[in-house]
C-alpha cells in the first residue's frame, strides 16, 4: 500500500501512508484611493500604481513625531465586504494594535494590525474543484481575516538592477491597507491549495476590493504546510513550514508540492516531528523548483502586541452592517452558474466575461437594457474583442457604452444592418460614443435595405444582364454554387447595403419561376 | 516612588534581551543601571492592580471614543525633497540604509 496522493514524487515503505495539509495567510492589498491610516495616494489603487518612488508619503506614513493616524473608512468596509463573502463573522465591536517590527520599511517601528479581535472571524468558503459549476466543492474553513498596514519596498539592487553595496528604501507601499486572511489547514492537494487562491481572487476582484495583480504583489499568498504520516498504527505529524510571500499561483502550486515529498523525505531520514518550536519559515527558488531555508530573523516573533492608543476602537452596528450586505453584488460563483444554466452560454464564453470584473460589469449592463444573453456574448466575444485585441485595449474601456451595444444588437435583429456592418458600426460607436448606432448607420450608409419593392429592382437588372444568361441557366439546372456571382452583382449595384438574406430568397424564387 | 511594593528584580539577561529588541547598545554600567531602573519602573506600574475593577468592562482605549474614521479622500503627499529631509542618508530618489538581508518580518 503506497501513498494515495499523486502529488508526492516518492514511493512510500508498504504500510505507511502519508497526507498533505496546507493552510493559508493571504494578504490582499486593498485598492482604496488613499493608504489605511492617512490621506496619500495608495499606491495599490490603479491610479498609483507607476508613482515615482518616494511621491506616496506625508509625515504619517513616515513616523513623524506627532503624527495621528486616522482609520480610512471604506478600507474598514472593503474587509467587511470580503468577511460576508466568506461567511466571516464580522465583529461587532474591533480594533487595532501595534506590532513591534524594528525595520527600515516601515519607519516608524511597529505596524498597525489587530492582534485579538481582527474585524472578520470564522467563515467557510466552498471550493470549486472542478469545471462543473454544480460539481463537488472543497470546503475550506477561514480562520480570521483582519486589517493591518502593508510595508514599503526595500531593494537591494539599483534601479536597472545594478549591484549596491547597501539598501534602498521605496516608501510609496508603506501604509496601503493590507487585509490578511488566514484558513483552516484544510486544504489536502497542491491543486485544491491553488483552487483556493484563485477563487479567492475572483472573489475579491469581483468585489472590487483588490486589482488583485499578482506580479504586482498585490495579492500574496503564504502557505502553511505539513504532513500526517500513517505508519503502524502510529501517526506522526511532520514540522509545519510555512512559505514566505509567493506571488504567483505556479509557486503556490509548486512550493506546496515540493513540500509535501520533502517534507516526507525528512520524516523518513530523520524521524522528526512537530515540536515545540512552532514553525519554520522558507523561501520559494522559482528557477530551481524548489524551497529553501531561510535564516530565521532574530527575536521575529517577539511582536510585543498592544492596543494602539492613537486609534480608538471601531464598533460596527446593526444598520451599518445590512446595508453592507444589501449592497453586496452577486459573487463570480452564482454568476458563472447562472451564465452556463439560465443564459445556456459555453464554458469558454462564461470565463472570458468573468475574467475581467470589468468586461463582466459591462456586458451585464447591456443586458440591463434587455439584450439577449447569448447573442449579446457572442457579439462582444467576436467583434468586441477583436477590437480589444486590435487596439490592446480591455472590451469594455473602448468608449462603446452598453446603450450602444443594444442598439446594434436591436440592428441586428430587425436586419437593419448585415454583420459586417455591425461590426464597422462598433468601431464607429467606440469613437462617438455620444451618438446613437442608428444614427451612426444612416450617416455612413451602413443601413440595409431591406425593402422587397427596392430590393426587386436590383435583381431585376441583374437578372436582365444578357452576360448572366449563362449563369442564369446554370442555377435553373441545380448548379447552386452559380447564385454567388449574381448575389454579388446585386450587392454591388446596391452599393453593399441590400440585405443579403432577402436577396438570395428573391434570386432563387425569380429563377425557379422564369 | 519609595513606598512601592518589592518587587521581583529584573536580572542583567532581561535588560540585555529587551535593549536588544529595542535595538540599543548598553554598556555593562548602564544594564546594571537599568536592571534597577526598570525594577522600580514595573513595581510602580503595579500599583495599578490595587484598583477594584469588578463588573467593569475591559477598555481598549482611555477615552469614551470609537468609531472615528475619515472619508477616502486624497491629499497629495509632500514632495520627494522634504520626505527625505530627514533621512539620516539618501541616494535621491531613496532612502539609503545598510545592507539589510530578507524581506521584511511584519506585512
Amino acid at each position: 500500500m503506497t501513498s494515495a496522493s499523486p502529488a508526492l514524487d516518492i514511493d512510500l515503505p508498504n504500510g505507511t501512508t502519508a497526507r498533505l495539509m496546507v493552510g493559508l495567510e493571504v494578504h490582499v492589498e486593498l485598492a482604496t484611493k488613499t493608504k489605511n491610516f492617512t490621506s496619500t495616494p495608495n499606491v495599490a489603487n490603479r491610479g498609483y500604481f507607476d508613482a515615482e518612488p518616494n511621491t506616496l508619503c506625508d509625515p504619517v506614513v513616515l513616523g513623524l513625531p506627532g503624527v495621528l493616524p486616522v482609520i480610512n473608512r471604506e478600507a474598514v468596509e472593503m474587509s467587511i465586504r470580503v468577511g460576508l463573502a466568506l461567511g466571516c463573522e464580522i465583529a461587532r465591536h474591533t480594533k487595532w494594535d501595534r506590532k513591534s517590527y524594528y525595520y527600515p520599511d516601515l519607519p516608524k517601528n511597529y505596524q498597525i494590525s489587530q492582534y485579538d479581535e481582527p474585524i472578520c472571524g470564522e467563515g467557510t468558503l466552498e471550493v470549486p474543484i472542478t469545471d462543473d459549476p454544480t460539481g463537488p466543492t472543497k470546503r475550506v474553513r477561514i480562520m480570521r481575516a483582519h486589517l493591518e498596514e502593508d510595508a514599503g519596498k526595500l531593494l537591494h539592487e539599483a534601479p536597472g538592477g545594478y549591484a549596491i553595496d547597501y539598501s534602498i528604501i521605496d516608501l510609496n507601499r508603506a501604509g496601503t491597507p493590507l487585509l490578511e486572511i488566514v484558513t483552516h489547514p484544510d486544504m489536502g492537494s497542491p491543486e485544491e491549495v491553488v483552487a483556493f487562491c484563485k477563487t479567492l481572487r475572483d472573489i475579491c476582484r469581483h468585489l472590487g476590493v483588490t486589482e488583485g495583480i499578482l506580479q504586482r504583489g498585490q495579492m500574496r499568498f503564504e502557505p502553511n504546510i505539513n504532513v500526517v504520516i500513517h505508519r503502524d498504527g502510529q501517526t506522526y505529524k511532520t514540522p509545519i513550514v510555512e512559505v514566505k510571500n509567493l506571488n504567483s499561483f505556479k509557486a503556490v502550486y509548486g512550493s506546496v508540492k515540493h513540500e509535501f515529498t520533502r517534507q516526507v523525505e525528512e520524516w523518513l531520514q530523520t524521524g522528526r516531528v512537530m515540536g515545540q518550536r512552532a514553525k519554520s519559515t522558507r523561501g520559494w527558488d522559482d528557477a530551481k523548483g524548489v524551497t529553501t531555508h531561510q535564516r530565521h530573523k532574530e527575536d521575529a516573533d517577539e511582536y510585543r502586541y498592544f492596543p494602539d492608543p492613537d486609534l480608538v476602537p471601531l464598533n460596527v452596528s446593526e444598520a451599518w452592517l445590512s446595508e453592507m450586505q444589501a449592497d453586496m453584488p452577486e459573487l463570480p460563483a452564482v454568476k458563472r452558474r447562472r451564465y452556463l444554466g439560465e443564459f445556456g452560454l459555453d464554458a469558454k464564453a462564461c470565463d472570458t466575461l468573468l475574467d475581467e470584473p470589468g468586461l463582466t460589469r459591462f456586458y451585464e449592463a447591456v443586458l440591463a437594457q434587455g439584450a439577449d444573453a447569448r447573442k449579446a456574448a457572442a457579439f462582444l466575444l467576436n467583434t468586441g474583442s477583436k477590437r480589444a485585441n486590435d487596439q490592446g485595449v480591455p472590451l469594455h474601456e473602448l468608449g462603446i457604452t452598453p446603450t450602444q451595444v443594444k442598439g446594434i444588437l436591436d440592428l441586428l435583429a430587425s436586419d437593419k444592418v448585415g454583420s459586417s456592418a455591425a461590426e464597422q458600426l462598433f468601431g464607429l460607436c467606440c469613437d462617438n460614443p455620444e451618438v446613437s448606432p442608428e444614427a451612426l448607420a444612416n450617416k455612413h450608409n451602413l443601413l440595409q435595405v431591406s425593402d422587397t419593392g427596392a430590393l426587386e429592382a436590383f435583381v431585376d437588372r441583374v437578372l436582365a444582364d444578357p452576360k448572366n444568361a449563362r449563369a442564369i441557366d446554370d442555377l435553373k439546372q441545380g448548379k447552386d454554387k452559380a447564385i454567388g456571382a449574381l448575389i454579388g452583382q446585386i450587392m454591388k449595384l446596391s452599393k453593399g447595403q441590400a440585405n443579403a438574406k432577402i436577396v438570395t430568397e428573391l434570386v432563387k424564387k425569380k429563377t425557379a419561376a422564369g | 516612588m519609595s513606598e512601592q511594593p518589592p518587587n521581583e528584580p529584573i536580572t542583567a539577561e532581561q535588560v540585555k534581551h529587551v535593549a536588544k529588541l529595542a535595538r540599543l547598545a548598553l554598556s555593562p554600567d548602564q544594564v546594571e543601571h537599568h536592571a534597577r531602573k526598570l525594577a522600580n519602573v514595573l513595581g510602580y506600574a503595579e500599583k495599578i492592580g490595587q484598583l477594584n475593577v469588578e463588573g467593569v468592562e475591559p477598555m481598549a482605549h482611555a477615552m469614551d471614543l470609537s468609531n472615528v474614521m475619515r472619508e477616502d479622500k486624497v491629499n497629495e503627499g509632500l514632495s520627494v525633497d522634504k520626505v527625505l529631509a530627514n533621512a539620516p542618508d539618501k541616494e535621491p530618489p531613496f532612502f539609503k540604509v545598510v545592507k539589510v538581508l530578507g524581506e521584511g518580518a511584519g506585512a
